[in-house]
């Protein structure tokens, strides 16, 4: 066997699809027909998902922490409401790919500048561009709406056929439609031998210059996407609500999905929907109950993630299942 | 004295004010960061921990202002150790990931814990009469508080400064956080100097966080509110130097009230911006030497 063929062996067998995979898709079919008043708080929760699987590529594979991903998230939620509410430009298709190509752009630039940057200065300056951005959308209220939000934003039915309504079924499955491509090509990338060299980069970036990886273009690279797919995540939440306000860059917003991602577990693709659907669904039912406690909860899950449950959720699931094949050989 | 000259002179003495509770609260975390390289983003909750010691000590036992400060101090600075001990030492060796999402964590914790015990409404303090009023400088008067303030905290940096330059406790931690190995082949107990200043820096915090309410207010949120703001000083600053703190503290307070008050509604948009070009220009901080 020659060394080529080998490769292409592995490569083969890494993204060979598991009878799982299906799981979360047959799920998210099944709640539409089970749960049919809760689309609209389904959809919320598929456009978290491709959010958090954005930030999957950049935190779990390329090993690039960040405090300011919402930023993206932002600049493509005011890209479509914008055009939609000053530009007339309602066509929610084009308008979403436009979301995505711009908060790419930007992600391509500021990702030039800042993953130059390590540790605690990355850090750092991912943060304080985030809020940067988020004072400047404040400022400029004229074209943002400021504090007040951005108001006017509309959408044709989708296709010219599917009607925008009050339940979100539309929109559900218009989120679905989004996630899979998304995900095909997240999952895709993360597969090929870029992904094995972002993985390479997280391990050991040091190694990874020696064997002759330009470390720094693939990094840009992946931020870039992982930005533009966070944009099309932010169209989404624009388009699905109709209005966009400041909290879409806000810190919160960016440690938020990194909380879920982490509960979710981190570089494993199926973290992000995992986390994405166990925090919203605990938030939707805890936080109606009492803030403090759901606040406190969210906390201790946290400290309790780091301290002994690296992997997250399906970190636990691993564990179990191991457990459990060597119980039952 | 013309009207410009006037409002100039308040603005640089009100950020004076200001840039000194920065400092107090984030000299402590300069440190353990310098030396641990730990990112301690839960910083903020020793300092909301004081603050919340110094009120409850005047309002429910009616300790006096200034001794309530120094027992809130030594308070915290106790009970910060079994959180160390416990929660931040088995991080250490992680990654920045790992110890962000603990300290994220533990101010969520804190701040819905704090909502329960003090609930979420600001709580108010009555600072001592001697300090309430204008004092007269002679050319102007001033603010009693804030004057009491920027006194308070030239000479916590004076003392703080003879500690980490002319002592054998402070040399040793400028040897630890220059290099840790080092310092530990030659005999030097790393990790109880760590404990230590650990302990020093959230007794500091709290002091700030107890001198703080007045001017800051104190609300369950402090931690969330500020997380940013104490770290973003000990980064600009460098980590591990008092000298760095100490000018972030000054620029970055000075800039922060002056834009608040010049354009309200430009907010923080200024200590951001001022942020990331500092450290685009210099990834470790004024006067930090390695990142």
């Amino acid at each position: 066997m020659t060394p080529d063929t080998k490769a292409r062996g592995y490569f083969a067998r890494r993204s060979r699809l598991k009878w799982w995979e299906g799981l979360p898709w047959v799920l998210a079919v099944a709640a539409f027909f089970v749960l049919p008043d809760y689309m609209a708080f389904g959809t919320q929760v598929l456009i978290t998902i491709i959010f958090a699987l954005s930030l999957d590529l950049v935190v779990g594979f390329a090993g690039v922490v960040t405090l300011g991903h919402a930023a993206y998230f932002g600049v493509g939620a005011y890209t479509t409401g914008m055009v939609s509410a000053h530009l007339g430009w309602t066509e929610p298709i084009s308008a979403l790919l436009l979301a995505g190509f711009v908060a790419a752009i930007v992600g391509f630039i500021s990702g030039a500048v800042l993953l130059r940057y390590h540790g605690l200065t990355l850090l750092m300056l991912t943060l304080a561009t985030a809020i940067c951005l988020q004072e400047f959308a404040n400022v400029n209220e004229d074209v943002t709406g400021g504090f007040d939000g951005l108001t006017g934003v509309g959408f044709e039915p989708l296709l010219g056929l599917f009607e925008y309504d009050l339940w979100g079924h539309t929109y559900y499955w218009y989120s679905m439609a989004v996630l899979f491509l998304v995900f095909v090509v997240v999952r895709i990338m993360v597969n090929s031998p870029f992904g094995m060299s972002l993985i390479g980069i997280r391990e050991n970036s040091a190694r990874m210059d020696a064997i002759g990886t330009p470390v720094y273009r693939r990094l840009v690279t992946v931020y870039g996407v992982s930005a533009g797919i966070a944009g099309l995540a932010g169209g989404l939440f624009a388009e699905s609500n109709a209005y966009v306000t400041l909290d879409v860059l806000s810190f919160a917003r960016s440690g938020t999905i990194l909380i879920i991602l982490i509960l979710g577990g981190v570089g494993r693709l199926y973290g992000a929907f995992a986390g994405a659907v166990a925090y919203l669904v605990l938030e939707d039912e805890l936080a109606k109950m009492s803030p403090e406690f759901w606040e406190f909860g969210v906390g201790l899950l946290l400290v309790l993630t780091v301290m002994f449950a690296r992997g997250g959720l399906l970190g636990i699931f691993d564990r179990l299942r191991k457990l459990f094949d060597r119980a039952a050989p | 004295m013309s009207q410009l000259s006037n409002i100039i002179i308040s603005i640089i003495f009100d950020g004076l004010a200001y840039a000194m509770i920065l400092f107090i609260i984030s000299v402590g975390l300069s440190v353990t960061m310098g030396l641990m390289g730990f990112v301690n983003l839960a910083h903020g909750v020793f300092a909301m921990a004081g603050g919340y010691f110094v009120t409850s000590l005047m309002s429910v036992a009616g300790v006096p202002f200034i001794p309530a400060l120094l027992i809130g101090a030594v308070g915290v600075a106790v009970v910060s150790l079994p959180f160390e001990r416990f929660l931040y030492a088995p991080l250490y060796k992680a990654g920045e990931l790992d110890q962000v999402l603990l300290c994220i964590g533990l101010v969520f914790m804190a701040s819905a814990s704090f909502t329960y015990v003090f609930g979420p409404d600001p709580v108010p303090i009555k600072v001592p009469d001697g300090l309430r009023g204008q004092v007269d400088l002679g050319f102007r008067s001033f603010p009693a508080y804030r004057l009491f303030m920027v006194a308070v905290g030239l000479s916590m940096a004076a003392g703080i400064w003879y500690g980490f330059e002319k002592t054998l406790i402070g040399a040793r931690v400028r040897a630890a956080v220059d290099n840790r190995m080092m310092a530990q082949s030659v005999g030097i107990d790393v990790d109880r100097l760590f404990r230590f200043t650990f302990a020093l820096g959230s007794g500091l915090a709290a002091l700030g966080g107890g001198l703080a309410v007045d001017i800051l207010g104190l609300s369950p949120s402090f931690a969330i509110q500020y997380l940013v703001l104490f770290l973003i000083v000990v980064a600009v600053g460098g980590l591990g130097t008092i000298k760095g703190t100490f000018v972030a503290a000054l620029v970055l307070g000075v800039i922060d009230n002056g834009g608040k008050y010049l354009w309200p509604e430009g907010g923080a948009f200024f200590i951001y911006a001022v942020t990331i070009v500092i450290l685009l220009l210099k990834p470790t901080g004024l006067y930090g030497r390695h990142g």
